[in-house]
This record gives C-alpha cells, structure tokens and sequence, in this order.
C-alpha cells in the first residue's frame, strides 16, 4: 500500500488511454481542467477537448446535444457544480434522454480540504441516485478508476463518476483484478460484521478491519465501486452472514451508499445497518487527512464505531 | 415555395394546434400560434430534413427550447408526415407519445427533449459543435421564447456559440412580450434582446414573425453569415395567439385550452382567413 495516488489523476490518464481505442469520445470541462485532470487529455489531444468556461448547466446541455449525434462526452468539473449546481440539466437534458453522457465528477467529499464547506459535496450521490436512468460508479483507487472509465465508455446511457482530490493507496493489486459494472467486490472475508464501502473510504476499512481483528472482531470488507445499479445478491448474501452491516462512506449519511444498503436490506433481508459517513453537517477547512480523521473516516475513527456498533448489537 | 401556399400552411397549423390542445383539454395555445409561421417556414422551406429517416445523421436539427410549445412543433410534424395528423388529437393523454413537452425518445421528429426552460439551447449549441467535431454536416435552429431569455443558461450558450463563432446555429427568438405573469417588460425586461444577443457575438436581424417575405430574407442571411463565422439571432416581432382574434394578446391563453364553443369559434375564424389568402 506504499504507492498514492488520486483517482482523478487515474481518470485523466484513462481517458488518454481511451480515445486510442475509441475516436468518438470528447472532453468537456468547465474551466477547471488542471484540477479535474482533463488536461492530461488536453495535452494530448487538444482538438478533442473543449473548456466550456465556468457555466456548468450549459456544459452538461453542450453534452447532451454532442451525444445527440453520437458523440460519447466525458464531462467534468468538481462534484459541487456536477451533481449540485447542474442538478436539473443532468436530470433533464441528460438523464430524461438517456443520452449517452459520461459525467467525470471530481473533488467528491470532504477530503477536498483546505477550499471548504462550499467545495466539498457530501450530497452527490443522493442526488444522482434519485435519477433515473443513471449509473453511479464511485472508484476506491487507481487501478479500479481506470477500469470504471472503460466500463462507463461501455455502458450505454448516463453515467456519473465519482473521483476524489487527495491521493489514495492501491488496494487493487491482484492480477486478476476484474471490474463488473453492478458487482461488488469482497476485499476480505468475515464472519461478525461487513463493512460495506466505497471510494476512497475503502482502503481505510481495510485497515480498520485489520485493527478490529487484534480485538477479536472479524470484519469483512465489500468494495461497492458501483452504487447504483448496487449488487443486492451480495448485500444480502452478507447480511445472511454476519447478521450486522456497517457502511463507510464520504458522503453525508442520508441517501448516499449508506442510504442505498439500508434501502435494499430493509425490503429483502433486514438486518441493523449503522452508516459511517458525514453526519449531517457541513465541513470546513483543512487538510485532508485531519478532516477525515475528525469525521472519523481514518482507520482508527472507522474501528472504534464499528466497534462500539457491534458490542450494542452484541448485547441485544 | 410561394407564399400563399405557406400562408395556407400555417393556417393548417394553426387549426392543428387549437384541435390538438382543445382535445387535451390543456396545454400552451398562445405561444404555439405565435410560432405558427416560423415554424411554417422552417419545416416547409428551410431545414433539410427527410421524414421517412427522421434519424438521418445528416438532417438538420430543430430544438424547441420554448418545449410548452410542443402542440406547434407536433403539429408541422405531423403535416411534414412524421406520424399521423390525427394522432395529435392525443396530445397530453395517458397512452400517447406525444407527452406534454417534447420526448425525443417517442416521438418521430423531435431532435431534443425539452421543456425546462434554458436547457434546450444549449443542447442545440452542442449539436452545432458536433458539426466541428465529426463528420457530421447540417445546420441548427433553436427556437427560444421571450420570457425564456430570463433564464441565465440562456445567456451561457449564447456566451459559448459566440465565443467559439458558432456559426452553423440559427437561434429565433419568439417575441410575443408575454409570459405567465404577464408582459415580459413588465416582469423581468430582457430588453434590448438584439443588442444582447449582437453582444454577444451574435449576428442579429429583426422580422416581423409573421411575414414570410422577411422570414425568407432573415434566414437567407443567416446562411450568409454562417460563411463569416458568426452565430445568427433572429428577433422574430410575434403576437401571442396569433390568428384567433380572442386569444390574441391575452395573457390568459398562454396555458389554456379551448373549450367547445371557443374551439369552434377558432375554427371558423381560421376558415374565414383561409378565404382571405391571396
């Protein structure tokens, strides 16, 4: 786990590596082309990207009118304007459609840092996953990021990508690696709780999960790379298992990958499900890792409340 | 293509679009009689379309951004024969693919999905980028309305097709001066409109909306520019349910249907004009 780095840089070297298989795709940004890493692709093919200046909605308008035709658009700024200030474009010109837009959003979180509680969306996924006709795919490092851009090229229809701004450890190192669209992935198996997580909250529930086996609690961890469609056989498959879920998310606890476990197990097999994620507040600045471990979103924050959540539920 | 045989045309159109709305017992007359003649001209004397490929790569495209206008844009669909005229007797019902504002997804003829104000021309600037990207050649229309003009992704799009000289996009706007609330100079003024859109980067003319003679020399124009590198607005001076002397100018018929003595009371009013054309 020595090597870092951001999923956002992984999504601009895939699209480069995209477009040598697939001429029909273009890049759209919004004036933040350095920050997202479009630039990378800018740099390369700069006929093929287009800096539509800071006006979001009309971006995402730009890119339904260019998959009108064809055309298979990666739009990106940060998650903020993507999911937030474009919310009604996506839904309308995109989603409605069905157009075949690819929504490259980045800066996802609070881990943003030191730009604040304006610049970090704990609220993207709950407005994504309320659409239809949208798939939401929220990669867990480099390896699974650049796979995620291919498999959203693949897929036919709206997409939205989630990417963060702080570099994260690859956990995906087998050679067997195998990114499905809709399938999640168990990290490590377990037998008293699962932690369901995503994006780049994964890594530490890995650790966290070493942290809970030196006090005798075995966790399983699940990445869920795609939250919508989630892989409800595998949920359910683990909630038959360990009997407790845990989500671990940096997003707000309402509606994100917490909200969507709890949605689906409480209808098909219930079980308690406590959701580690931002508790609805807002965040401010400062450095990445001091917000994550303020919020308890660090190693040690994850295992004390997962620890604490199953000793109650060990009681009852 | 004379005239007197658009003008016959657009009173067709007008009769399809108070039979249409007056079936659904809902839906936006005034600013569908407005466009009447744009729309005329456009679908019978403008764009290169072929409605036997209403999926032709190379068609030009139409964006209804005023998408409550949809009774106008079914109806001059319907008479070019992208489906049945008398299918539009089912605009707005439960079974019908003619929703309430225009579904590209299910109904033949219809390049963009729109209805939220704002969204549709910036769509259409997209499509008129694509022309740039790929090999793909056609022109663009958006049709925007006046109230319209108060939505700033109106003013985003204009900034981008200026800016990036866009000049295979003609946009009109139909000034008919009212909206929901009342008179657009009253609510919010987007006036000047031509000097806004002149600002940015855009050629501008100014018509009357329902002189075929000035649309003609409008859109020729646009062509012109086209060949100079700029984005045309047409400022189309329009009235508010116009041909059916009731409606005319009254703010109440932007979202109302007619009902069965005013609907035939329409009708014989656009019988009655039809004579007239000369």
């Amino acid at each position: 786990m020595e090597k870092k780095i951001a999923t956002r840089e992984s999504y601009g070297h895939a699209l480069v590596d995209l477009y040598q298989e697939h001429k029909d795709i273009i890049v759209l940004d919004a004036d933040l082309a350095n920050a997202t890493k479009t630039a990378i692709f800018k740099k390369a093919h700069p006929e093929r990207h287009v800096d539509c200046g800071i006006a979001e909605g009309n971006m995402m308008g730009i890119a339904a009118g260019l998959a009108s035709v064809g055309l298979v658009p990666f739009v990106s700024t940060f998650a903020m304007f993507a999911a937030g200030r474009a919310f009604e474009q996506v839904r309308n010109s995109i989603a409605y459609p069905c157009l075949n837009v690819k929504i490259g959003a980045t800066h996802a979180g609070i881990s943003v840092g030191e730009d604040g509680a304006s610049h970090q969306c704990n609220e993207d996924i709950a407005l994504m996953r309320s659409i239809p006709n949208m798939t939401i795919i929220s990669p867990a490092d480099d390896v699974e990021a650049r796979f995620a851009v291919q498999a959203a090229y693949n897929h036919k229809g709206p997409v939205y990508m989630r990417f963060g701004r702080s570099a994260v450890p690859i956990i995906n190192t087998n050679a067997d690696y195998k990114f499905e669209l809709g399938k999640g992935i168990v990290l490590r198996d377990g037998k008293d709780i699962t932690l369901v997580s995503t994006g780049i909250c994964v890594s530490n529930s890995l650790l966290a999960a070493d942290i809970l086996a030196e006090k005798g609690i075995s966790a399983a961890v699940i990445n869920i790379h795609t939250i919508k469609p989630i892989d409800t056989v595998l949920l359910r498959q683990y909630a038959e298992k360990t009997g407790l879920i845990v989500t671990v998310e940096e997003h707000s606890i309402l509606g994100g990958l917490g909200g969507a476990v709890a949605e689906e197990l409480s209808e098909i097999y219930p079980v308690p499900v406590k959701r580690i994620g931002v508790e609805d507040v807002f965040g401010h600045s400062g450095p990445a890792a001091q917000l994550l471990q303020e919020f308890g979103l660090d190693a040690t924050g994850i295992a004390s409340k997962v620890e604490a959540f199953y000793q109650e539920r060990k009681r009852k | 293509m004379d005239n007197v045989y658009l003008k016959k045309l657009a009173n067709e159109l007008r009769k399809n679009i108070v039979t249409a709305t007056y079936h659904a017992h809902s839906g936006h007359p005034g600013g569908s009689l407005s466009a009447a003649d744009i729309l005329t001209y456009l679908y019978f004397e403008e764009m290169n379309i072929n409605p036997d490929k209403p999926r032709w790569i190379n068609r030009d495209r139409f964006v209804l951004s005023k998408g409550h206008a949809a009774p106008a844009l079914y109806s001059v669909l319907a008479m070019k024969g992208y489906f049945p005229v008398d299918d539009l007797k089912t605009l707005r019902h439960i079974d019908s693919y003619l929703q309430g504002h225009p579904d590209m997804k299910h109904t033949p003829g219809v390049d963009m999905s729109t209805g939220s104000l704002g969204q549709g021309f910036s769509a259409a600037v997209g499509m008129a980028l694509a022309t740039y990207k790929a090999d793909v050649h056609y022109r663009v229309y958006a049709l925007l309305g006046d109230g319209e003009l108060q939505e700033g992704q109106i003013w985003e799009a204009a900034m981008f097709a200026g800016s990036h000289k866009i000049s295979n996009l003609t946009v009109i706007v139909d000034n008919n001066n009212l909206q929901i609330d009342g008179k657009v100079s009253d609510i919010c003024s987007p006036y000047p409109i031509a000097e806004k859109f002149a600002a940015f980067n855009f050629h501008t003319v100014e018509v009357n909306a329902h002189d075929f003679d000035e649309l003609r020399t409008a859109f020729k124009e646009a062509r012109q520019w086209t060949e100079k590198g700029m984005p045309t607005a047409i400022i189309a001076h329009s009235v508010k349910g116009k041909g059916i002397s009731f409606m005319e100018n009254q703010v109440g018929w932007h979202g109302k249907a007619p009902n069965e003595e005013e609907y035939k009371q329409a009708l014989a009013e656009l019988a009655a004009a039809r004579k007239e054309i000369k």
